[in-house]
C-alpha cells in the first residue's frame, strides 16, 4: 500500500483480508454483465494498467465490458454501495493518465457500445454508442455525403466516448471547432445507477442547465455515458493543401493572422518548427529545407472555386509577408504527400528516444511565435530535447520531449521544463490543456488556470453528481475532496 | 529467472509509447476487443515480465501465442517498433522457461523438430500424404467420415490441401534452367525451395523456375538448402532456426547465384532477417549480411528485372490477398498487384483489408484452430464481396488458409485460391 495524489492505492496485491470480500464483488459482478465480461488474472489486470500517457501506470482489480445501459447502471450502483472506484474507458488512447487506475478498482470499458444507432439526414444528426471508433464514424457518414469535422490524431482508434470525456480537439478546430461543439445530446449513467438523458437533437435547447456542455470534457469524473447525438454537416466538395516555408516564426504567425485578418478561415493550419523539421526529414527522407525556422501546412476545403480562391490569396499573403517558398498541390495525391510532413511528426520524434512526452499547452493566436520561441528558451535552459509543432490557427502547441523513462534526473529536469512552459501559457492568456484533458498529468496545474475558487466550485459539481467520489478517482483534482470515501 | 530475463530487449520494449495505433490493425483485437490480444497488451506483459512484475506462466505464455505474427502492427507503428522480434524474443523466453519446466506440447514438437528440422523427414510425410492422396484413400476418408479420427483442426485442414507432387516428380527435376532471353548480362538466380512450399506445391516451385528463365534469369534449384527457420524463430526455438540459417547461408555461397528467390512470405520474411538472427555471431555476420542482400521475393525480382511478355490472355477477375510477411514483413505490396495487373484479360478488384492476416499464420491455424477460423470467416467476408474467380496470394500458409476459407464460405466451384505465381504461369 502507498500514498499516492492522497489516495490510498492498493497496488498489485490485494489484502488477504479482502479476498473473501473481493470474491463476492466478482460474483456479484459477473451476475450483471455475464462471466466472460469480468476479467481479472493478472496479465489482464497489468494490460489496463496504463493508457497512451507516458509513466503512469495503476492496476485495476476487475475489468468488466458492459453491453447495455441497464448493465451500467447496476455496476455503478454495486461500485457506488461498496465504494468501489470505477474507471470508465475507450480504447485508452489520452494523453493525459485519465484512464488510469491509479486507486485500483473497476475499469468499465465502454467499447462493446460500438453500434452507429441512426444517421438522421433530414435533421443532419448521427446518434452512436461510446464504443464507435471515430474513423468508422466518420467511414459511415462520409458515404452519405455527410460530414463529422472532429479529427482527434488517434481518430483511427479512439472512442466517440473517449474524444467526448476528454474534449479532444483536431486539426480542423480552427474552421470547424471540437468535439464540444458537435455534441447535440447524451444518454449518461450517474454513479448512484440514474440513467438520465440530456440534449436531443435540437440544435435550440435552453432549457435548464446545459449538462450536455458539463458533461463533455468532463473525463469520466461525473457520469458514463452510455450514448451520444452529434451533429453532422455536408461534406465539402473539394480540398486544396499548400506548404508554406519560412525564415522566422514570427512570418509564420504573421501569415496566419493576416489570413485571418483577410476573413479566410482555412480548414487547417498546421506548423512544424525547425526542429521538428529536421527530425521528420530524417526519418521521412521529404526533401524539406533545413534552413528555414518553420513550414506552415495549410487546407482549405468547400466550393472549388472558393477553394481556389482562398488558396490564391493565401499564397499572395505568404509571398507579401516573405515566405521563402510556397507551394500549392495541384492533386489531392499531391496535397496528401505535403500533409506526410505534419503526419509523420510523431513518428519521427518518438523514434529518437525511448519515452516521448507530448503535450497541448495553448495560446490566443497571437501569441503563437513568443510562445515558441520562449519554448525554445525553456528547452535550452534545463538542457532537455523539445520540437514543437502543432496547430497554428488555433493556438494549440504540441511541445514534444524526447527523453528516458529510466533516467530519474532527466525526467526532474523535463518536468521542471513543462512546469515553466504551462506558466508561459497562462502569462499569455492561454491554458494548460487544449485537447487532452487535465487527467493526472495536469492536475497539479489546475489551480493556477481556474483559481481557487474554481476548484472549489468544481468539486462542488462533482459531489452533486458523484457523492461518493467513486468516478474516476484521482483526476482533474489534486487535492482529494474530504467528502470522498474510496478505497480507505 | 532472474538470468533468462535479459533475452528481452529492454530498449526496444521502451520504444513502445503504447499511442496504441496498433490496435485497429491486430486482428486477434478485432475478434476479442481485449487489451491482452493486442500488440501494446502484449509488449506491455513483455515489460512487465522484464520487470520481474509478473512471472512467466501459462498465462503469459498463451498471451504470446495467441498472436498471429502477422507483423500488420509493425506497419500501423509510428514508433516502428520491431514488434516481431520482440515476439520471437518473448517466446524464446517461455520456451527456456518450459524447457525447465518439461512441460511441452506435443503436436507442436512433433511439428517443429521432427518435421521442420529435417528435410528428409518433410520429404517422407509428403511422400505419405502424396500415397494416401494418390490412392483414393483420401476421399475415402472424406466419405467415410474417417477425418473425423484426425483432431478436428488437422481434418479441417485436409480437406484444402492440394494433390501433392508424387515423389518420382520431384526427384526428376531439372537442375540448372538457362534463360530463355537474352539480356545484356543474365543474371544467375537460385530458387530457395523451401519445405512446405516444395512438398505441397512442388509445381509452383516448378513454375517459379520456368517464369524467372522467361523472364531472363539461368535458373539453378539451390541444393542442400534447409527449412528457413521461420517456424522454429516465431515458436521460441531460436537456436534451431540459427541452425537452419547457417545451412542455407552455406548452400548460398556453393551455388554462386546474383539473386536468392524464395516463392513463400513467411520464408522470405525469415531469410531476410539471418543478419539480425546472426548479429553476435563473427564469423558469420558478414555472410548473413551477403545472404541477405541478394534474397528476393519472385514478384520483388520480377519487378526489378525488364518487363517479360505475356503469351495467353486469362479471362478472369482476380483480387490479392497480402502474405502478411511479404507486405508488412519485406514491404512488397505493390509488385505482386502490379503484375496480376499487367496480365492480358486480367480484371483486378483490391480486396478491403488485404493486407490483414488471413489467420493461417505459420502453425497458428493448427495450434489456435478456434481464433484462426474466426478471423478467417471475417476475411472471407471481404473476399466474398470481391466477385474475384481467384484469390491470389504468395506464401503456401496463405494459399492453404485461403482453400479452405473458400470451403467454409461455401465458394467452391465459384471462386479458386491460387499462387501468384502459377498465375503468372498460366499467362505465358
Amino acid at each position: 500500500m502507498e500514498k499516492v495524489l492522497g489516495l490510498t492505492v492498493t497496488d498489485e496485491g490485494v489484502d488477504d483480508c479482502m479476498v473473501d470480500t473481493n470474491s463476492s464483488i466478482r460474483s456479484r459482478l459477473c451476475a450483471i454483465v455475464g462471466e466472460d465480461s469480468v476479467r481479472d488474472s493478472a496479465n489482464e489486470r497489468h494490460a489496463y494498467s496504463y493508457d497512451a500517457t507516458p509513466i503512469v501506470t495503476g492496476a485495476p482489480d476487475w475489468i468488466v465490458f458492459p453491453q447495455t445501459t441497464r448493465q451500467v447502471s447496476e455496476v455503478l450502483r454495486l461500485a457506488n454501495e461498496e465504494r468501489i472506484p470505477v474507471i470508465p474507458r475507450g480504447s485508452g488512447t489520452n494523453l493525459a493518465g485519465g484512464t488510469v487506475a491509479v486507486a485500483a478498482g473497476i475499469v468499465l470499458n465502454m467499447t462493446r457500445f460500438n453500434r452507429i444507432v441512426e444517421i438522421d439526414e433530414s435533421n443532419l444528426t448521427v446518434t452512436v454508442g461510446p464504443g464507435v471508433i471515430t474513423a468508422d464514424l466518420h467511414r459511415a457518414v462520409e458515404a452519405r455525403g455527410l460530414f463529422y469535422p472532429p479529427d482527434p490524431g488517434s481518430m483511427r482508434i479512439s472512442t466517440i466516448g473517449g474524444n467526448v470525456a476528454q474534449g479532444a480537439g483536431g486539426m480542423r478546430g480552427l474552421k470547424y471547432g471540437v468535439t464540444k461543439d458537435y455534441v447535440l445530446g447524451l444518454e449518461y449513467v450517474l454513479p448512484t445507477g440514474e440513467i438520465l438523458r440530456c440534449g436531443g437533437k435540437n440544435y435550440k435547447d435552453v432549457a435548464g442547465y446545459d449538462l450536455t456542455r458539463l458533461l463533455v470534457g468532463s473525463e469520466g469524473t461525473l457520469a458514463v455515458i452510455t450514448e451520444l447525438t452529434l451533429k453532422l454537416l455536408p461534406l465539402p466538395e473539394s480540398k486544396r493543401t499548400m506548404v508554406v516555408y519560412c525564415k522566422r516564426m514570427v512570418d509564420a504567425a504573421r501569415i496566419v493572422e493576416r489570413t485571418i485578418a483577410a476573413k479566410i478561415i482555412p480548414a487547417t493550419m498546421e506548423f512544424l518548427d525547425q526542429s521538428t523539421m529536421r527530425v521528420v526529414d530524417q526519418f521521412a527522407h521529404l526533401g524539406l529545407p533545413t534552413d528555414v525556422a518553420a513550414m506552415l501546412l495549410i487546407e482549405q476545403d468547400g466550393v472549388e472555386q472558393q477553394v481556389d480562391r482562398d488558396i490564391d490569396r493565401i499564397a499572395q499573403i505568404a509571398r507579401k509577408v516573405g515566405a521563402t517558398d510556397v507551394q500549392v498541390a495541384n492533386t489531392p495525391e499531391d496535397g496528401a504527400r505535403l500533409m506526410a510532413a505534419r503526419r509523420s511528426a510523431l513518428a519521427a520524434l518518438s523514434r529518437l528516444r525511448p519515452t516521448t512526452i507530448l503535450e497541448d499547452a495553448t495560446v490566443p493566436r497571437s501569441e503563437l511565435a513568443t510562445m515558441v520561441s520562449e519554448i525554445e528558451r525553456i528547452a535550452e535552459k534545463y538542457q532537455v530535447q523539445i520540437c514543437t509543432f502543432g496547430h497554428a490557427g488555433d493556438g494549440n502547441l504540441h511541445p514534444t520531449c524526447m527523453t528516458d523513462e529510466r533516467d530519474a534526473e532527466e525526467l526532474e529536469r523535463v518536468d521542471a521544463a513543462f512546469a515553466e512552459i504551462f506558466e508561459v501559457a497562462l502569462r499569455l492568456g492561454g491554458t494548460i490543456t487544449g485537447e487532452h484533458g487535465v487527467g493526472m498529468a495536469k492536475a497539479k496545474f489546475l489551480p493556477k488556470r481556474v483559481g481557487e475558487d474554481g476548484i472549489q466550485l468544481m468539486m462542488r459539481l462533482k459531489q452533486a453528481f458523484d457523492p461518493n467520489g467513486i468516478l474516476n478517482p484521482g483526476k482533474i483534482f489534486v487535492r482529494v475532496p474530504d467528502w470522498q470515501h474510496v478505497a480507505e | 529467472m532472474t538470468d533468462r530475463v535479459p533475452v528481452l530487449n529492454m530498449d526496444e520494449i521502451l520504444n513502445c509509447m503504447h499511442c496504441g495505433f496498433c490496435l485497429p490493425t491486430c486482428p486477434t483485437y478485432e475478434q476479442t476487443g481485449l487489451e491482452t490480444q493486442s500488440p501494446r497488451g502484449r509488449i506491455a506483459l513483455m515489460k512487465a515480465v522484464a520487470e520481474q512484475k509478473l512471472p512467466v506462466d501459462d498465462e503469459f505464455a498463451s498471451n504470446m501465442y495467441a498472436c498471429l505474427g502477422c507483423r500488420a502492427c509493425e506497419t500501423a507503428c509510428p514508433a516502428g517498433v520491431k514488434y516481431g522480434q520482440l515476439l520471437e524474443d518473448a517466446r524464446e523466453l517461455v520456451e527456456d522457461v518450459k524447457r525447465g519446466d518439461r512441460r511441452r506440447s506435443f503436436r507442436r514438437d512433433l511439428a517443429l523438430k521432427r518435421l521442420f528440422m529435417h528435410p528428409g523427414r518433410m520429404r517422407l510425410a509428403g511422400n505419405l500424404l502424396w500415397a494416401v492422396q494418390a490412392s483414393g484413400l483420401q476421399r475415402l476418408a472424406n466419405r467415410t467420415g474417417m477425418v473425423r479420427i484426425l483432431p478436428k483442426e488437422m481434418a479441417e485442414m485436409q480437406r484444402a490441401v492440394d494433390p501433392v507432387a508424387s515423389p518420382g516428380q520431384r526427384k526428376g527435376r531439372q537442375a540448372v534452367i538457362p534463360a530463355r532471353r537474352s539480356q545484356p548480362r543474365v543474371p544467375r538466380v537460385g530458387v530457395f525451395t523451401g519445405c512446405v512450399m516444395d512438398v505441397l506445391f512442388h509445381q509452383t516451385n516448378e513454375a517459379t523456375a520456368r517464369i524467372l528463365a522467361h523472364a531472363g534469369c539461368e535458373v539453378v534449384f539451390l541444393e542442400g538448402t534447409a527449412c528457413c527457420g521461420a517456424l522454429h524463430a516465431h515458436a521460441g526455438e531460436k537456436a534451431s532456426a540459427i541452425d537452419l540459417a547457417k545451412q542455407n547461408i552455406e548452400a548460398f555461397e556453393e551455388a554462386g547465384v546474383d539473386f536468392m528467390v524464395n516463392n513463400a512470405g513467411g520464408c522470405g520474411a525469415a531469410l531476410k532477417e539471418y543478419a539480425v538472427w546472426l548479429n553476435d555471431h563473427p564469423r558469420w555476420s558478414e555472410r548473413a549480411k551477403r545472404f541477405v542482400d541478394a534474397t528476393r521475393d519472385v514478384s520483388e525480382l520480377l519487378a526489378e528485372l525488364p518487363d517479360f511478355e505475356f503469351t495467353k490472355r486469362l479471362d478472369l477477375r482476380v483480387t490479392y490477398q497480402d502474405s502478411c510477411h511479404l507486405a508488412h514483413g519485406q514491404g512488397v505490396r505493390t509488385q505482386p498487384r502490379d503484375l496480376l495487373r499487367r496480365i492480358p484479360g486480367v480484371t483486378y478488384v483490391e480486396l478491403p483489408r488485404a493486407d490483414s492476416c488471413c489467420g493461417s499464420a505459420g502453425i497458428y491455424n493448427i495450434t489456435n484452430f478456434e481464433m484462426s477460423m474466426d478471423i478467417l470467416d471475417t476475411k472471407m467476408n471481404h473476399v466474398r464481396g470481391t466477385m474475384a474467380d481467384v484469390v491470389v496470394t504468395s506464401n503456401p500458409g496463405c494459399l492453404l488458409q485461403m482453400k479452405q476459407g473458400i470451403i467454409r464460405a461455401g465458394l467452391e466451384g465459384k471462386m479458386r485460391a491460387m499462387h501468384i505465381v502459377d498465375v503468372i504461369a498460366m499467362a505465358l
